[in-house]
């Protein structure tokens, strides 16, 4: 029969196979450090047992050379080049827009429905895959506004992947800026540009920048979109100019992960081992970066 | 006179207060024209991200209108073959929703069970000097590059399986799942122990002072008093699972597959876009429009999931269970 009291889910219902009392609680415990100690050692062992594999080939040649048809003198020297020409211009583009857009949404628009619309708009940006970005981008900027598979293409793709992440970033380092100083500076007269770019944007910029190498990181990662584009993954040369053709890094890895033959896919171990060690050092900097604004704040 | 904020009343105050070169400024609506330019320049950079988010929606379905004006949804939603490459194309998408499902719910069932228990452990029972290195190391999960991950499932884990489990193919559903499966794990881990961390400390209290244990109390008010929080996790967690790209497309094969078989290589909805990227479909042909048509659903589905996800943690932010 049921009674309006029975409405109650009944969540107790793993209970009657777990102890309750000091064993159950040791066991909850060590079920939830082994939660956390697992994945975290799965991880180590994959990337080391990569790292095991790829070091065979890891030399300095490895990073200059160019991509060959056979595995043990292939190199990744148009893909780490096309990396970094990505990120610089991926920072070009997203760094601007993403503060711009930051400055405007922290302190110049008041609160309406519409600043709460594009707040909407680019939480909702943030939690769509990659792939859909590529798709936007390949029927824009390849097609329609004429790019092609260029390099410009690709890193205009990843900028508005990261934008979001960028946006937000700034925005939370907008908002560690104590509002007095704002007005200090408005009572000495300073206007608004003049105190947004002699006080508060330079309070803020270690935490801008930390978000920006964070997102940074992150887009060098990206294959998919990359790929959707079109970017070709055979490419013999160093990008010259914005309209050359490119390869990057985990496009590159993709190319010889998807071939059937083992010694290709040692190459892909060393270049994973450099496209890590790219990510840590980014990481690694971000890192600094938060601390050092620590310590500014505080002294 | 506007609103008094913070802004105004120190620019207001009073005559003499401004200096002689800059005129007492209402902060927020600027006077000078170099004032108003960089406003307009930064509401500019503003605009970009709803200009992206509309030309998402326009090319999506765009391409998708001109896709289904040849193919009809009967043949979409009711064939059970995906061949839109052959010369006698079927366009059933039933085979990429399976596989999109079947790696899906592999990952979750392994981030799910590692997510909260380590989230559990993170708020009940780490000490802060844990936790402070515990948490940022799971999200090293999250930030390995996802062609990084593809290679471990295609390299480390199928051929781990294959020892175990007889009859698994060189690429397959489970191999992708059980490495997506890790690559998410962080999400439901932080997006959980942000909900149970919510819990007020009073519903904690009041069942330890009734008798509880602290595992009864656990799992009899707090993981019920932040439900919503950890299903918004969960459903997150699938979201990224469905729009994740190149694990599936190394590991998990790119045959379209009607099965819910792990063992079998499956192709997923993120997995068939690459497949046709890879090759030269003309654009503007009918398998050049298939991908949008594709990547409509995966938009739509991702989408949903996230409106979801958001307005369940909302919830919790405004108190809901508290």
């Amino acid at each position: 029969m049921t009674t309006p009291t029975s409405k109650r889910p009944n969540y107790g219902a793993p209970l009657l196979i777990l102890p309750s009392g000091r064993a159950g609680e040791t066991a909850l415990k060590l079920t939830g450090m082994l939660a956390i100690i697992l994945p975290l050692s799965l991880l180590a062992i994959l990337i080391g047992t990569t790292f095991i594999q790829g070091a065979e080939r890891l030399s300095a040649d490895f990073l200059t050379d160019l991509p060959s048809r056979r595995a043990s003198a292939a190199g990744i020297g148009p893909a780490l080049a096309g990396t970094g020409m990505l990120m610089v211009l991926t920072a070009a583009i997203a760094l601007p827009l993403g503060i711009g857009a930051a400055l405007w949404l922290e302190e110049y628009a008041r609160p309406s429905r519409f600043t709460g619309f594009v707040e909407l708009i680019i939480s909702t940006l943030a939690g769509v895959p990659s792939i859909v970005y590529a798709l936007l981008a390949l029927e824009v900027f390849v097609r329609t506004l004429g790019m092609g598979r260029s390099i410009l293409a690709g890193a205009a793709t990843l900028a508005l992947l990261v934008l979001p992440m960028i946006i937000m970033a700034s925005r939370e380092a907008l908002r560690t800026v104590p509002h007095g100083l704002r007005e200090a500076s408005y009572g000495l007269g300073g206007d608004r540009w003049i105190t947004l770019r002699t006080i508060v944007l330079p309070l803020a910029l270690p935490g801008i920048l930390t978000g920006v190498i964070l997102a940074l990181a992150r887009a060098i990662g990206e294959t998919a979109p990359l790929i959707t584009i079109g970017a070709l993954t055979y490419v013999a040369f160093v990008p010259d100019s914005l309209s050359s053709a490119f390869t990057a890094l985990p496009i590159q890895i993709f190319n010889w992960v998807s071939r059937p033959s083992a010694d290709f896919h040692v190459t892909a171990a060393a270049a994973i081992v450099v496209l890590l060690t790219v990510m840590l050092v980014m990481n690694g900097l971000a890192i600094w970066l938060r601390s050092r604004l620590q310590t500014r704040i505080e002294g | 006179m506007s609103a008094i904020t913070p802004d105004t009343l120190s620019a207001d105050t009073g005559p003499g207060g401004g200096s002689p070169l800059h005129a007492p400024v209402d902060l927020k609506t600027p006077r000078s024209l170099k004032e108003r330019l960089i406003e307009r320049l930064f509401g500019a950079f503003a605009m970009v991200s709803i200009l992206t988010a509309a030309g998402i929606v326009i090319v999506l379905f765009g391409e998708s209108v001109a896709f289904f004006q040849q193919v009809s949804f009967g043949q979409f939603f009711g064939d059970t073959q995906w061949t839109p490459l052959f010369s006698e194309p079927h366009f059933g998408i039933w085979p990429l929703i399976t596989g999109t499902l079947l790696t899906t719910l592999i990952a979750i069932s392994v981030a799910l069970p590692l997510g909260l228990f380590a989230a559990i452990y993170l708020s009940e029972f780490a000490s802060p000097r844990v936790r402070k290195v515990a948490k940022p190391s799971l999200e090293l999960l999250a930030g390995i590059p996802t062609v990084v991950y593809g290679y471990f499932a295609l390299s480390f884990v199928t051929p781990a399986i294959q020892s175990f489990i007889p009859g698994v193919s060189g690429a397959n559903a489970l191999a992708a799942g059980l490495v997506m499966g890790l690559m998410i794990t962080p999400i439901i881990a932080s997006l959980s122990e942000d909900a149970i961390y919510a819990v007020p400390r009073s519903l904690r209290e009041g069942a330890s002072a009734l008798g509880g244990t602290k595992v009864r109390t656990i799992f009899r008010v707090v993981l019920p008093a932040a439900a919503s929080g950890i299903t918004a996790s969960v459903i997150l967690g699938l979201s990224r699972a469905i729009g994740e790209t190149m694990i599936v497309a190394i590991a998990a094969g790119m045959e379209p597959n009607l099965t819910l078989d792990p063992r079998e290589p499956v192709q997923t909805m993120t997995a068939f876009i690459v497949q046709v990227s890879l090759g030269d479909t003309p654009a503007g042909s009918l398998g050049f429009q298939t991908i949008f048509a594709v990547g409509l659903m995966l938009f739509l589905t991702t989408l949903v999931f996230n409106v979801i996800s958001f307005r369940l943690r909302a919830r919790l932010n405004r108190g809901g269970h508290a």
